[in-house]
């Protein structure tokens, strides 16, 4: 009977070791204030600002310390935006329960998108986020979402870890009266009412800011001289890659820039490194390089150093003039040291512009079913200071050490 | 202490496993009781998420008992999702079509998997775990874009909700919410049966656990321990192509890097379900019990909100632990008697 005994006694030790291990780091304390952080520039680009008219009253009464920082830059430039686009819209009254199924944790820019969305529905704005970590798995967002549903949360957020096979859970849903909003990738749905609203990076906009700094960067030196541009691709078929190429492709006709080569470097510094040595052996006229993200700049850069030239910003004396996207700490400190010349942003701040959109559609709203998360653009050299594409105006962030410590990832 | 010896080992580990089961569920009950845990859909959800999981789940206990493994069978979800995809989405197959090729497919490799294992006596983790490449790389092969399934059956089938008209609760949004089932979660039970029958009732099934208790003096019984092995793995092959199916009927897409660790997700089933991996004992029932312990521990983690999901593996880690001394102290007592 003793072992009989043992055996019950474990089994029960494990089944109350397993409900402790639940239950014990419930209160996590959260990153505070991440959201906040970035330039405050961002917020007096707004453009996004003025597609939201009647931005919802709680949002615009109580204005938290962004808005501080935010007001210098806010003020002049920014006089029709009555919501910025990076204040967190708090909540009023009973909390608002959210689900958030996000991806992972698989890169730094996914972990700062985490952050962000967590801190800024935090209990004190008034919701209760219930996060949920897919590890890149899509079966098990599908069973989040369905989680979810059965816990009856007022809004799901869903940043999917593939495009396809959503058709299922958001009919599921749908069919139970709860808001969907997707974020980052799309999802290839049959009806794209089955959710709500999509909030995502506007690709094509990013490389067409990036060549449109080039070109203000050129007549601003007053540089006559031929651009030879390489264009080094992300990976054929992600939507970065299609977008940032289309901006690239249509500026380099349009400026009659004149393209050297145009290769993927699958967004790894390690093929960026080997498709720019290539590209270096076969011309020596190269002045302009074009990286599709942070990691293929660094191989480019290294490339390129490798080779005996030098990045920088001297057009004119034979520097090779890098550009890059996505921001990433590592790559402003290169942006920093002036190796890159100019970096545009993918920005993964997704929590303050959610909680706007969950206030107004709390408020009964309706939401734009497509929206573009604003981003910025990052230089060192303070010889442009603001671009022109298609007729709006984007301001270009001077960097500084101050603004990339105030940078949330 | 008589008493204690006479009891069935298999029975045993089995009832542990059920009540550790309902022990869970009820604690999730009370402790999520305000987020709606009680509702029949959670645990119906079980399920409807695990479909593809409880058929792999069943096979790779077939599998065990007969002292063996297979490794292979997340691959070959992962490429059953991708011909599927393939041949409904860009060669224009109707959707049984494809389904009975990808379940030819399943015959096929579980044939030439079975073949070596069984007649020319390698072992088993590593005949599968060439199969587990090999499933993957043909995978990428094919596409390494995701494909969506958008077949017009094959989606009427997968999403057709079986609405259960009873316990309906009223959501803070004006809906009323029956419970409900996807037609694949009928699949799976039904394959789940139909295997518990073929594995206590049929000579075919005494046979599997004859050869996992020891192959020598089955051998010596007159049972064809060749034949059977290789049957088992045929079978096992058909199976998880089924599991396939049930799985891109929840997925509704083919991506390279669908289902990895199902293999994993499927052993750990089967092992806290009471299977052991000497073989000669396991019951399919069990391995349902242990994927149901698992989905339960993931809607907990999920119920909770702020914990990383990452627990559910180590939750795992440690049920499979104690499962395994379990396991080894029952073995110990057998030797004693």
């Amino acid at each position: 009977m003793k072992r009989k005994a043992l055996a019950l006694f474990m089994c029960t030790a494990m089944a109350a070791g397993l409900m402790t291990g639940c239950g014990s780091s419930g209160a996590k304390s959260e990153a505070p204030a991440a959201s906040e952080a970035p330039a405050a520039s961002e917020a007096a680009e707004a453009p996004a600002a003025s597609e939201a008219p009647a931005a919802s009253e709680a949002a615009a009464s109580e204005a938290p310390a962004a808005s501080e920082a935010a007001s210098e830059a806010a003020a002049s430039e920014a006089p029709a935006a009555d919501t910025p686009a990076n204040e967190i819209a708090k909540n009023d009254g009973e909390a608002i329960s959210v689900g958030f199924a996000q991806v992972g944790a698989e890169s730094d820019w996914r972990t700062a998108s985490t952050e962000s969305v967590k801190s800024a529905f935090s209990e004190e704005n008034g919701y209760n986020l219930i996060f949920n970590d897919a590890q890149q798995k899509q079966e098990n967002q599908i069973k989040a979402i369905r989680d979810f549903i059965s816990q009856d949360v007022d809004y799901i957020i869903l940043d999917p870890v593939t495009e396809t096979g959503w058709d299922q859970p958001l009919q599921e849903a749908f069919d139970a009266g709860i808001p969907v909003i997707i974020v980052d990738r799309m999802v290839d749905v049959k009806d794209p009412s089955l959710y709500t609203a999509w909030i995502g990076s506007d690709f094509e906009l990013e490389g067409k800011k990036a060549c449109g700094y080039l070109k203000a960067y050129l007549d601003a030196k007053g540089y006559t001289g031929d651009v030879n541009i390489v264009d080094i691709q992300g990976t054929i078929g992600a939507s970065a890659q299609i977008g940032r190429t289309k901006g690239f492709d249509d500026a380099a006709k349009a400026n009659g820039w004149n393209v050297v080569a145009q290769q993927t470097g699958e967004f790894t510094q390690a093929k960026g490194q080997e498709v720019m040595e290539s590209i270096l052996k076969q011309s020596d006229n190269i002045n302009v390089v074009y990286c599709e993200n942070d990691n293929e700049a660094f191989g480019a850069r290294d490339a390129i150093e490798a080779a005996g030239k030098k990045v920088g910003s001297d057009i004119a004396n034979g520097d090779i003039l890098l550009m890059s996207f996505d921001c990433t700490k590592a790559g402003l400190t290169d942006t920093l040291n002036g190796s890159i010349l100019v970096n545009t942003e993918c920005n993964p701040l997704y929590g303050p512009v959610l909680t706007q959109m969950i206030q107004k559609l709390k408020a009964g709203e309706t939401l734009d079913h497509d929206t573009y998360i604003e981003e910025a653009q990052f230089s060192a050299d303070d010889s442009v200071t603001s671009i022109n594409v298609d007729g709006t105006d984007y301001p270009v962030t001077i960097l500084t050490q101050e603004v990339l410590d105030a940078r949330a990832y | 202490m008589k008493k204690f010896k006479d009891i069935d080992t298999n029975k045993f580990l089995l009832g542990i496993t059920i009540v550790m089961f309902f022990v869970m569920y009820i604690i999730g009950m009370i402790v999520f009781n305000k987020q709606g845990f009680a509702k029949p859909q959670v645990f119906l959800n079980l399920f409807v998420n695990n479909a593809g999981l409880i058929v792999i789940a069943t096979s790779m206990t077939m599998v065990m008992i007969t002292g063996g493994i297979d490794i292979s069978v997340g691959s070959l979800v992962a490429m059953d999702c991708m011909i599927l995809g393939d041949l409904m989405m860009n060669k224009g197959w109707g959707a049984w079509s494809a389904m009975l090729a990808v379940l030819v497919i399943g015959l096929v490799y579980g044939s030439v998997q079975g073949f070596l294992i069984s007649y020319l006596n390698i072992q088993p983790f590593i005949i599968t775990l060439a199969g587990m490449f090999f499933g993957r790389g043909m995978t990428a092969i094919i596409s390494t874009e995701m494909i969506s399934i958008t077949n017009e059956t094959f989606s009427s089938i997968a999403q057709c909700k079986i609405i259960l008209p009873i316990m309906g609760t009223m959501n803070k949004h004006g809906k009323m919410m029956y419970p409900f089932i996807y037609p694949s979660v009928i699949i799976a039970l039904a394959i789940l049966i139909i295997m518990f029958v073929v594995l206590k009732f049929t000579k075919f099934g005494r046979s599997i656990y004859a050869i996992g208790g020891n192959e020598q003096s089955a051998m010596l019984m007159g049972l064809n321990v060749k034949k059977t092995k290789f049957i088992v793995y045929v079978l096992d092959g058909f199976l998880a192509s089924i599991g396939g199916i049930l799985f891109c009927m929840n997925t509704m897409a083919g991506f390279v890097e669908q289902a990895k660790g199902f293999e994993m997700d499927a052993i750990a089933g089967a092992v806290i379900g009471g299977t052991l991996l000497t073989g000669g004992v396991g019951n399919v029932f069990g391995s349902l019990f242990g994927c149901m312990i698992r989905g339960t521990i993931e809607s907990f983690i999920s119920f909770q909100g702020t914990l990383s999901s990452w627990w559910v593996r180590i939750t795992i880690a440690l049920l499979l632990t104690f499962f395994i001394v379990l396991q080894s102290i029952f073995s110990k007592i057998k030797a004693k008697k």
